[in-house]
């Protein structure tokens, strides 16, 4: 771990006189440090601190943090606390922690009792890395302690050593760490901080480790935030505004309280034209009622009038034609390096392209939903989400209920993709929840899911290289004309205008003598939001397309052509999410990996089919594709799919698999058919017959390889996607002699001349 | 006038709004809340049961339709805390789920096809069309081969 990423956190010193026994002489991240103290937590079922207690018998509880979104945290963070903890992962049983706040005399008052839970920018793996392990070496210290304290006074600990849940004296004798336990969470230490393992010593990280709730989840028993149960909750459906930023004309909810079942009909506001949309995403009538299908029926016979509002002339058509047109801006410069102007001038040859990527819908397989019960003075959040700290802080700000009261329990979520780091549906049932006064379960339906969204940007991107007389790039210009995800947040006034749209430091930035990345704003009524590796899936297609186009007219292998691009391996900075820098030899590497796998260059390709590659740095990690495929008759058959992925120390590899095959046809399936599109100021697309995602028949294998490493580990949830789309564009490419221009493919629109 | 079936082997006589699909019987009156809720309109199978023996999308079928007939669900497969089926053995094996949300609707589409067809090709499989989101297609393919494998005593359980 870098200097500059240890900065990027706040250190605090746990002292004596504030904790009442725990010593800590060096520090240790605020976000653990908290749940390490003992006296405030429940001494019984051997609790030793926050996140670890070991029962009579030597079963070993540990706490998972983070929101379970299908990114495999509820494993992987865990797994880093066992380590230290020295037990082996067969004792481990997980429980997930709710979200964690505790009392604290500065402002505001309270603090993160078990540090960040959220789920976002692949980051918990990287902030967890160091911080849990010190959680299990610390928890260890103190058993030890613990052990020597009870065999008496001249048991010097370091002669102690640890193995299998017990503690062991040099004599033999040894103690359980379940009969340890509560003293351990008592004993006063003044210890030096613990020393970690070296990666030679891992006994559980590294090891491929199945998810902790397989079994629930084949028996049907694991819990979603759907399945919440509280009781007396009523259920509702929501009848929202169908054109962004229209609003409620009129209701008559005759009909609808008619309906067996139904209880109240609730209209609930939403933001005003211009007003921020971050927390809420429209108006709507509410439908209240005893179960589901109550509800369902009561929204059928609803009668409701909207105001259209003001972009209720939008169309796809008029958005993709506007963007087109501002490419021929000016536009705002997000970085300049040289000038392409000049090298333009001096160009033996100058290749340009355009890529037009759409809006995506999330389409998280648990439609968005939350439940919720309001008292006077204390609430109950219950809601799969990715910010259970927005979910706190927004529930507080609607009812007024110190952050203190209001509990928030994060169930297994069916999905996340970045929808859920948006709480706009919690605002939805605290604002119900609040005018009903009884608990009541907001869901989403599919249709609701995907007219209302904050959607991956659309965008048209403008790419120009200038070339040498031997074909090497002078000069790279890319514009984007985009709807950028600086849209109406109010949290968002000091981020640049190409917010998720422009990604200015990555490759080929820095690799090629001048360069340009430029930004036009495109404008457009539909919010935007975090889409799995957000602005990396979107930009990525662009680069890695375009790189090809050029290796093809300078007459270069794509391969070859790519790894010259990169030169010698070197850092370079990079500002964004995922640096401060990037590795040119990392990605050359994994490129190379995925490239030896498909035999590029050393096996023939069989008739009929082509090859593609393509490689991007997302997160912090680094990540190449490699696919065969042949097109007949308008349908791709991908007959290999190869993703090499450095991820620095593997935590868990079968986790990484997971995700690295997961992602691989989540951009497969985003870019043969997937596209949210507008017209007449309504989102077209209603349900999964016309949103249609990639089914098991069109899914390849994924033939994962993942580079050893002992580097600080990043992410794995989203850095399998952005190279995906490429590759496979790159491969259409050489089984048909056709360039994909755009996205998606469905129709043979995307395939270009 | 009630409408009687059974539910992982227990009887039920329902008198609510016959127009409602098994699916929200199942969740809000039955807490059997394994069958999922994904699309409402049976296009993604999150929501699939057993109706005689038969896969079949819950969302989709009014309780109405199920005079005298016999549903088994997820919770159904290995009832109470028993034994696990060969398919959700296999599941476990191949470390099958992600997020897990659709995964009750895939084994339940499993198990049935390998009812019908005990040694299916890739291209049996490839013809279920219950979708993930997540994308564990490829380890759902492993995991039927696998159960295949251990119902036909191949393997030592």
């Amino acid at each position: 771990m870098t200097a500059t990423q240890l900065d990027r956190r706040a250190f605090v010193r746990v002292s004596t006189s504030a904790l009442g026994g725990i010593f800590v002489s060096a520090v240790l991240p605020s976000g653990a440090a908290a749940a390490l103290r003992p006296g405030r937590l429940n001494a019984a079922n051997g609790v030793i601190n926050a996140f670890v207690r070991v029962e009579a018998g030597n079963r070993v509880f540990i706490g998972a943090r983070a929101c379970e979104i299908g990114q495999g945290v509820r494993t992987s963070l865990p797994m880093l606390i066992a380590e230290e903890l020295d037990v082996p992962w067969a004792m481990v049983t997980v429980e997930q922690l709710d979200y964690g706040l505790l009392p604290s005399n500065e402002s505001p008052g309270f603090q993160p009792k078990y540090g960040d839970q959220g789920a976002g920018g692949s980051t918990n793996i990287p902030d967890g890395w160091e911080e849990l392990r010190m959680v299990g070496a610390y928890t260890r210290q103190r058993l030890m302690h613990a052990a020597a304290q009870q065999w008496g006074a001249g048991t010097d600990v370091t002669s102690l050593r640890t193995d299998a849940g017990y503690v062991i004296h040099p004599d033999g004798r040894r103690l359980a760490y379940g009969d340890l336990a509560s003293a351990a969470a008592q004993v006063q230490i003044q210890d030096a901080q613990p020393v970690l393992r070296q990666p030679a010593a891992f006994q559980v990280i590294g090891k491929p480790t199945r998810v902790v709730d397989a079994e629930s989840i084949v028996r049907g028993r694991a819990s979603y935030g759907i399945d919440a149960k509280i009781p007396n909750a009523l259920v509702a459906v929501m009848e929202r505004c169908p054109y962004f930023d229209g609003t409620l004309a009129s209701f008559d909810a005759t009909a609808a309280k008619a309906v067996r079942g139904v209880r109240q009909v609730v209209a609930i506001k939403g933001p005003a034209p211009g007003e921020p949309v971050d927390e809420q995403l429209a108006d709507g009538v509410a439908v209240v009622a005893d179960d589901t299908w109550s509800a369902m029926q009561g929204r059928r016979a609803l009668r409701v009038t909207w105001n259209p509002g003001p972009w209720s002339k939008d169309s796809s058509q008029a958005l993709k034609a506007s963007a087109r047109a501002a490419l021929s801006q000016p536009g705002k410069v997000a970085r300049t390096d040289g000038s392409v102007d000049s090298a333009r001038q001096s160009a033996a040859k100058v290749v340009t392209a355009e890529y037009t990527v759409p809006f995506l819908a999330h389409a998280t397989m648990e439609p968005p939903n939350c439940t919720v019960d309001i008292r006077p003075d204390r609430a109950l959040v219950i809601a799969s989400c990715q910010s259970p700290s927005e979910v706190s802080r927004l529930t507080s700000k609607l009812t007024g209920i110190p952050r203190l009261n209001i509990e928030i329990r994060l169930p297994r979520s069916g999905g996340g993709f970045g929808r859920r780091l948006r709480s706009d549906y919690v605002v939805e049932a605290v604002k119900l929840g609040m005018q009903v006064k009884q608990p009541v379960k907001l869901i989403w339906t599919r249709e609701d899911d995907l007219q209302h969204d904050y959607y991956r940007p659309f965008g048209v991107h403008g790419m120009t290289a200038t070339l040498d007389p031997n074909g090497r790039v002078t000069g790279w210009s890319h514009r984007v004309a985009a709807t950028s995800r600086k849209f109406r947040d109010a949290g968002q006034q000091r981020a640049p205008d190409w917010l998720g749209v422009c990604d200015p430091d990555n490759y080929p930035a820095g690799l090629v003598p001048n360069y340009e990345s430029t930004f036009a704003p495109v404008e457009f009524g539909l919010a935007r939001g975090w889409w799995r590796a957000p602005l990396h899936t979107f930009g990525a297609f662009a680069t890695e397309c375009f790189v090809d186009e050029v290796a093809q007219a300078a007459g270069r292998d794509p391969l070859a052509y790519r790894l010259e691009l990169l030169g010698e391996p070197r850092q370079l900075k990079y500002r964004d999410h995922g640096g401060p820098v990037f590795d040119t030899g990392r990605l050359a590497t994994v490129l190379r990996e995925a490239a030896r796998a498909i035999g590029w260059g050393t096996t023939p390709v069989p008739a009929g089919r082509g090859r593609g590659i393509a490689c991007h740095f997302t997160f912090g990690g680094y990540a190449a594709h490699a696919m065969e495929v042949s097109v007949s008759q308008g349908r791709v058959e991908i007959h290999r799919c190869i993703c090499a992925v450095d991820v620095g120390q593997p935590v868990n590899p079968l986790g990484i698999e997971a995700q690295m095959m997961g992602g691989t046809i989540d951009g497969i399936s985003a870019a043969l058919r997937l596209e949210i599109t507008v017209e007449g100021g309504r989102v077209q697309q209603k349900n999964f017959t016309d949103y249609r995602l990639l089914r098991m028949g069109e899914a390849p294998d994924v033939e994962v390889h993942i580079i050893p490493s002992t580097a600080s580990p990043s992410g794995a949830g989203e850095m399998g996607v952005p190279s995906a789309l490429p590759a496979l564009a790159n491969a259409i490419f050489a089984a048909t002699g056709r360039r994909v221009r755009e996205l998606p493919l469905a129709g043979g629109a995307g395939l270009g001349t | 006038m009630p409408i009687h079936f059974t539910v992982n082997g227990a009887p039920v006589a329902f008198d609510g709004d016959p127009t409602m699909p098994l699916l929200w019987y199942l969740r809000d009156h039955a807490e059997l809340t394994g069958t999922k809720f994904g699309c409402g309109v049976g296009a993604c199978g999150a929501c699939t049961v057993h109706v005689d023996g038969a896969a079949t999308r819950s969302c989709r079928a009014p309780v109405s339709t199920l005079e005298g007939k016999t549903v088994t669900t997820i919770e159904g497969l290995a009832p109470g805390g028993s034994e696990l089926s060969a398919v959700q053995r296999a599941w476990i094996e191949e470390d099958v789920p992600q997020c897990g949300y659709c995964q009750a609707g895939q084994l339940m589409a499993a198990v049935d096809l390998l009812r019908r067809v005990p040694n299916p090709t890739d291209a049996d499989i490839n013809r279920l069309t219950n979708l993930c989101r997540c994308g564990t297609y490829p380890r759902i393919r492993r995991a039927i081969h696998r159960a295949a494998t251990i119902i036909a005593g191949g393997e030592n359980r």
